[in-house]
């Protein structure tokens, strides 16, 4: 479904992502951990069309996007963004936040896509006509997501979907991601720095340093600690060490 | 005792309506680690802020003690306040990148935080400050000083802020989720650091936080709050045998590496649990 070979982008005479590949299959999710800087998030910006100067290949079922994306590419590919107090529109109610693109895209029965996309991230009809500040940062990723969903599309590019928000409201948002996964056949990229969130919703984890993908390993390998490369040891000896209460 | 709040209420007003914020905490603190968990909007930085008298004017406080050290925090002007805050208590807030001043270098800011209540010349202080950055494992401190925060990364800026926050050599630290906005990696030195730093000087520490686990690696005791309550109080290294529901959900809830589920479970909150 999703291809990635040899993708380097720099910004100006820094190269900040150096020749990554990876590939992911229809209905799969793909997880990019690595530390602040290590260009994971720079890696999704570029395959979701945000980021014009990258070289390499980028393929979505086969299909290799060009450097300016076409209308119908966003109907395929959407992101979801990390912080949800910073990506809605602060004026916008979230009926208007849901109609954009809908509108954009000259889709038809956009009231009821409204209606469905609201009740498939499990939000109340009553938040339709809310505005973002009225809502939980719980409640607005949802409104977030919903955005995303009502375009249909095939791929979701998750940027830290849950790190601004608290763990019992991580939890929902992380068993909604599954669930629409699973009922939609999704296929996610996931960019996230915590290893325990990357490894719930993803089978293949891609570990970033410095630009580079390190290593590539499944999530059962990473679990019990079958890891190759010393940063992917060390990040994980961390997480271990961490999550278990002293 | 170093801290203690007794029956601590915080309530939001307007024209039409009262919202009340924290509903009778109490809380003692000695030359020890207590972390405050919970979610937000549970109360728990409001709680840390009203101990330093950092409320907006639109927030009514009341308590039966409310004391700092032995000074009533309620009843203390403007000007006492200035002698605790900074001097005897120090806060570190969560987010480098807007706590610390964009234009103006490093060596200054700390140095400046360690004139302002030590007195000395400029260049004692910029030693100080050099002296205080290398404290808090700043490789080149020197070097550092001279650069402005940008020029740093999310975990350098708050060692920073540490380093600004020792500078008086306070007996209080509070520690407003310090880390959340840095790295996995980065966050555990940083607590690691602060928690050496706090059992050196002997000083008293308040964590606020909302990742559970996390805080028990680095406190004594734990605190737990929801809706503006603390509903139970227990020692870190007792954490497994929570007796809370709401304590439970809060561990249970979270991905873990070594144990994967296919769901997660959820919080199922409980009524009972605003008044219990």
């Amino acid at each position: 479904m999703i291809d990635v070979e040899n993708l380097r982008i720099r910004f100006g005479d820094r190269e900040v992502v150096k020749g990554v590949s990876f590939s992911v299959k229809k209905g799969d999710s793909f997880g990019i951990v690595g530390e602040s800087g290590s260009g994971k998030s720079t890696i999704l910006r570029a395959m979701a069309g945000l980021n014009e100067s990258w070289e390499g290949r980028i393929a979505f079922g086969g299909e290799p996007a060009q450097l300016k994306r076409p209308p119908g590419f966003f109907r395929r590919v959407q992101m979801v963004f990390q912080d949800p107090y910073g990506s809605l529109h602060p004026r916008q109610t979230v009926d208007r936040i849901l109609s954009e693109l809908p509108l954009v895209h000259g889709m038809d029965n956009i009231d009821k896509r409204i209606v469905q996309a609201l009740s498939d991230v499990a939000l109340p009809q009553a938040a339709r006509f809310r505005f973002p500040h009225q809502l939980s940062g719980g409640q607005r990723q949802r409104v977030a997501i919903a955005r995303a969903l009502i375009a249909d599309p095939q791929v979701l590019l998750l940027d830290e979907p849950t790190s601004a928000l608290d763990v019992s409201v991580q939890a929902e948002i992380l068993n909604l991601l599954s669930d629409l996964r699973e009922a939609r056949n999704l296929t996610y990229i996931l960019v996230s720095h915590n290893l325990a969130v990357i490894a719930h919703l993803c089978g293949q984890v891609g570990v970033m340093l410095n630009g580079e993908m390190v290593e590539q390993l499944s999530a059962q390998d990473l679990r019990v600690g079958k890891t190759s490369h010393a940063h992917t040891t060390e990040l994980r000896t961390l997480s271990v060490g961490l999550e278990e209460p002293a | 005792m170093l801290v203690d709040i007794q029956n601590l209420r915080i309530a939001f007003e307007n024209r039409s309506s009262r919202f009340e914020a924290v509903r009778g905490i109490s809380l003692s603190l000695g030359a020890e680690k207590l972390g405050i968990v919970g979610e937000s909007g549970s109360g728990k930085s409001l709680t840390a802020r009203a101990l330093m008298k950092l409320l907006p004017s639109n927030a009514a406080i009341s308590a039966d003690r409310l004391s700092f050290d032995g000074i009533d925090v309620l009843a203390a002007s403007e000007k006492q306040m200035r002698q605790i805050r900074g001097k005897r208590a120090g806060f570190i807030l969560q987010d480098p990148k807007y706590s610390l001043n964009p234009v103006m270098n490093i060596g200054r800011q700390v140095s400046e935080a360690w004139r302002t209540h030590k007195g000395g010349s400029k260049k004692q202080a910029l030693e100080a400050a050099i002296h205080l950055l290398d404290q808090v494992k700043i490789r080149n401190p020197r070097e550092v000083a001279g650069s402005y925060p940008h020029e740093v990364s999310g975990g350098m800026g708050q060692r920073v802020m540490i380093a600004m926050m020792l500078a008086p050599d306070p007996e209080l630290l509070i520690a407003d989720e310090p880390t959340s906005a840095l790295d996995a990696t980065v966050q555990a030195e940083i607590l690691r650091l602060i928690e050496e730093l706090v059992s050196e000087r002997n000083m008293g520490l308040i964590l606020i936080s909302h990742d559970l686990p996390l805080v028990s690696h680095f406190c004594d005791r734990v605190a737990v709050m929801y809706s503006g309550r603390v509903i139970e109080e227990l020692k870190a290294s007792e954490l497994l045998n929570a007796r809370h529901p709401y304590t439970k959900g809060l561990l249970n809830c979270m991905p873990s590496l070594t144990h994967p589920r296919d769901r997660l479970p959820v919080l199922k909150r409980d009524a009972s649990w605003l008044t219990a």
